[in-house]
């Protein structure tokens, strides 16, 4: 199906998010949209997918001028979209996710739909359970079932809303073999990323927005530079490496055990120093969001001491770690991270560690806001509901929430959905706490940032946590190979 | 949309809700064979009709202040103390209680008042610290934990005023003997309304509205209704803050029922909640939760209870429509708030 956008336009407020778009996507290609956050990128998927309206231009699918109404409107249509987050019935079983958005029938074929799931998720390799709960899956499976639905629905287009953050290596290399099927097959993929790696790789052609404008189109084999330049304006170079690391010892792991099913962790014995950064790095679900929450009292050890600057603090909540100054921010931003239907004020206000009275002191703490925005540069008011704000906006505020007495900072994801320019500058920030004394723990899915920023490195792998490595010392190569299990008797004898 | 039209837009919609409902009860009353505008009329004046009647919407208004406000602190914890009405009863229960072990001895009798009252305040703290323990440490839902101490309580009441507390040689329907009118919280002569309750009242709702809108207490509240996850991940503890609200949602549900034992009816009777912590919940539901609108619709909902009291007098109509109309118009207006957000977007 060919899709094709004319002078779509779109304003959210006093954002102009969609200025005049016009675009040609052929059927069977696989096409990406590239832009920093805020780009404009989602807002035009959304309009193909029928969840905003544009304010002027139209869609064309085949050359015939269409009306998306709403997403059943677009599957009407053939449109599937794949969001950034999931949008499942996590309580629910697989194969009743699958069924949920079936029309007609009073009782749906049970039988008949578990035969063609199987079949289907054969074509692409997938091995999804479909009696298994939804819940217990992890992102990148629950991407899988959300494309076999569509694609069970009808989907002829497919957008995948930044399908690449928060999925394991593995799980990447399983998506793109399928996306490439689908092409071959003259399906219409509709790529969306700010990750110019998976673009690359990916993509036979990409348009380029930048500040709600379509900067460019360019067709494979990509210019990296060029691209990068088109989205930014300028080329961005990642900065000098630092290392803060002090002597002293502020968290220390004893014989730490760990259990939570599946995967069992055990003996693990480590000391974090003061200033030092810790990168996580292994397959999703390879344990290490097992051992950051075991850091900070969210999962109890099974046996093992956690000791933070001399205090045993093993059988503690996470309330009393926080007390003493170990803090953890979570991946998912708006279930884990911060309180949709609270203003960044509030935030800063129940956040903050001042101006504790019985009143709140509403003046002090929008001008801690304001200032905040400022510092992270979160584009947003003091009084604005953070679920309004733009995800990357989201990971900025959440970070700018982290107290500044903190000694230990555990981080999940810290610059998902960031591009490469806000995290660079996030990262400045981390550091500049490292300077003063804090030090970090981090996961993160992308081995470059782990290999950039960290000091020493945790690899996981099936429950296995490796002795630390020197990350100035260990390639990418070398990482890519221990996270997927290969070459541990070599570097660990 | 600027934001005016913003807001007339809402206005519409909301006027739209009352209009319905209004139609809907219409509908009803025709069904009946009833006049429309003889029955609202009827209320009307049932409501406002002379003195006497208007001090009595104000006996009704005092418990609805009370429920709601205590209400809006469980509500914004994200909380459904659908347990209201057991509070307040098991509140009138403490009370009487205390009362009775006082009379004949020589305290003065504000000070028995006043114990008593603050034994209410404490039976529906109980009360309702009981539904937050059995959420949290139970882990039962606290609309079944509250619906099945709502039954315990008021059976309570009924074998308290049947049996230990029973009238000397009768046990009756009309509740339990009647405390001597020293023991009386003082109303206004010739009138059943209270100043101190409606002083009681009033102070409960600004307490709360303070709370709510100013305090750090008040927003940590918030963070707990809106997204209980975050807000235990920035530090604050959760099931301390929902038992909280609970403890002040029961002391202003007991308050309530202290009020109706010593202000309005000077004893226990079965039906002592009278049904006010349901409509408390109706209220907090038609008005969003903004405190700033507790006071006129519950004076609202309470002129049309009295009011109401004439249907069955003049038109042999059940007094229960003006439930009706009451349950309507939550509706109409919560069905107009979504059709609001529909169309805005947004509130």
């Amino acid at each position: 199906m060919n899709v094709e956008f004319k002078n779509i336009n779109k304003h959210f407020g006093p954002v102009h998010a969609n200025a005049d778009i016009n675009l040609f996507i052929k059927s069977g290609s696989i096409f990406g949209i590239l832009g920093e956050n805020g780009a404009g990128k989602s807002t035009l998927m959304k309009i193909l997918s029928g969840f905003n309206q544009p304010d002027s231009g139209e869609i064309l699918l085949d050359n015939k001028s269409v009306k998306i109404a709403s997403p059943a409107d677009a599957i009407k249509y053939g449109i599937g979209m794949l969001h950034q987050d999931p949008l499942d019935f996590p309580p629910m079983k697989l194969i009743e996710n699958f069924i949920v958005g079936q029309k007609g029938g009073l009782v749906p074929a049970y039988k008949t739909v578990v035969k063609e799931f199987q079949e289907l998720q054969k074509k692409f390799g997938f091995s999804l359970d479909p009696e298994s709960f939804v819940d217990t899956l992890t992102v990148g499976e629950r991407q899988q079932l959300e494309i076999l639905r569509l694609l069970w629905m009808g989907a002829n287009a497919l957008i995948l809303d930044e399908p690449t953050t928060g999925i394991s290596a593995m799980q990447k290399e399983k998506l793109f073999a399928a996306l490439k099927i689908l092409s071959e097959q003259g399906k219409t993929i509709i790529f969306v990323s700010h990750k110019l790696e998976d673009v690359e790789i990916l993509c036979s052609k990409v348009a380029i927005l930048r500040k709600g404008v379509l900067t460019g189109e360019m067709s494979a084999p990509f210019d990296s530079d060029k691209l990068v330049e088109m989205m930014f304006g300028k080329v961005i170079k990642l900065g000098e490496k630092y290392n803060f690391t002090q002597e002293e010892v502020v968290l220390e792991l004893n014989n730490l055990t760990i259990e939570q099913y599946p995967l069992r962790i055990e003996n693990v014995n480590f000391q974090l120093r003061a200033g030092e950064v810790i990168g996580l790095a292994g397959m999703e679900g390879s344990g290490q969001d097992i051992l950051l929450r075991a850091c900070v009292g969210l999962i109890r050890p099974v046996s093992g001491k956690v000791i933070e600057k001399g205090i045993n603090l093993s059988n503690k909540n996470y309330l009393e770690y926080l007390k003493s100054g170990v803090s953890f921010l979570p991946a998912s931003r708006l279930e884990e991270g911060l309180v949709p239907g609270l203003t960044l004020a509030e935030h800063f206000t129940i956040a903050g560690e001042e101006k504790k009275g019985l009143f709140v002191n509403k003046d002090y703490f929008k001008k801690k806001a304001e200032s905040m925005i400022q510092e992270y540069r979160i584009i947003g008011r003091p009084d604005l509901n953070v679920e309004s704000l733009s995800g990357g906006n989201q990971q900025r505020a959440a970070l700018s929430l982290l107290r500044n007495s903190l000694s230990v900072i555990l981080l999940e994801h810290p610059t998902r959905g960031l591009d490469i320019e806000s995290a660079i500058y996030m990262w400045g920030k981390l550091k500049e706490r490292c300077r003063q004394g804090a030090s970090i723990f981090f996961i993160s899915g992308d081995l470059e940032e782990i290999l950039q920023y960290s000091d020493r490195i945790l690899v996981f792998f099936s429950g296995h946590v490796s002795p630390p490595l020197d990350a100035s010392k260990t390639t990418l190569d070398q990482l890519g190979q221990l996270i997927g299990g290969k070459g541990w008797d070599q570097v660990f004898d | 949309m600027n934001k005016t039209k913003t807001q007339s837009f809402s206005l519409f919609f909301q006027l739209g809700g009352l209009l319905l409902s209004l139609l809907f009860v219409s509908g009803i009353l025709l069904i009946v064979k009833a006049h429309p505008t003889e029955a609202y009329k009827l209320i009307w004046d049932g409501a406002i009709g002379n003195p006497t009647r208007i001090a009595n919407v104000f006996v009704g208004w005092v418990p609805l202040l009370l429920v709601t406000s205590g209400l809006l602190a469980t509500f914004t914890a994200g909380l459904w103390n659908i347990g209201i009405e057991g509070q307040i009863t098991v509140g009138a229960i403490f009370t009487t209680g205390v009362m009775r072990m006082f009379l004949g001895t020589s305290t003065p009798f504000f000070v028995v008042i006043i114990i008593a009252i603050l034994a209410g305040m404490l039976g529906g703290a109980i009360w309702a610290g009981l539904v937050g323990v059995l959420k949290t440490f139970g882990g039962v839902n606290e609309i079944f934990g509250g619906l099945g101490l709502n039954f315990i309580a008021t059976a309570l009441n009924i074998g308290l005023i049947f049996g230990a507390w029973s009238r000397p040689g009768i046990a009756s329907m009309s509740g339990t003997e009647p405390f001597p009118d020293q023991y009386w919280l003082p109303t206004l002569q010739n009138f059943r309304v209270s100043l101190w309750s409606i002083g009681l009242g009033i102070i409960g709702l600004f307490l709360i509205y303070f709370m709510l809108n100013g305090t750090h207490f008040g927003l940590r509240l918030k963070a707990v209704g809106k997204g209980m996850k975050s807000a235990f991940r920035m530090g604050i503890p959760t099931w301390q803050h929902m038992m909280m609200a609970f403890i002040i949602c029961g002391l202003f549900a007991g308050l309530a029922g202290a009020l109706q034992v010593t202000a309005v009816y000077h004893r226990l009777i079965p039906s002592i909640s009278s049904g006010y912590g349901f409509m408390g919940l109706m209220i907090a539901m038609l008005i969003n939760y903004q405190a700033i609108w507790v006071a006129p619709i519950a004076l609202f909902f309470a002129a049309l209870n009295i009011g109401g009291i004439q249907l069955p007098i003049v038109l042999k109509l059940d007094s229960s429509l003006t439930g009706v109309l009451q349950g309507s118009l939550v509706l109409f207006m919560m069905i107009a708030q979504g059709l609001r957000q529909k169309f805005l977007g947004k509130k």
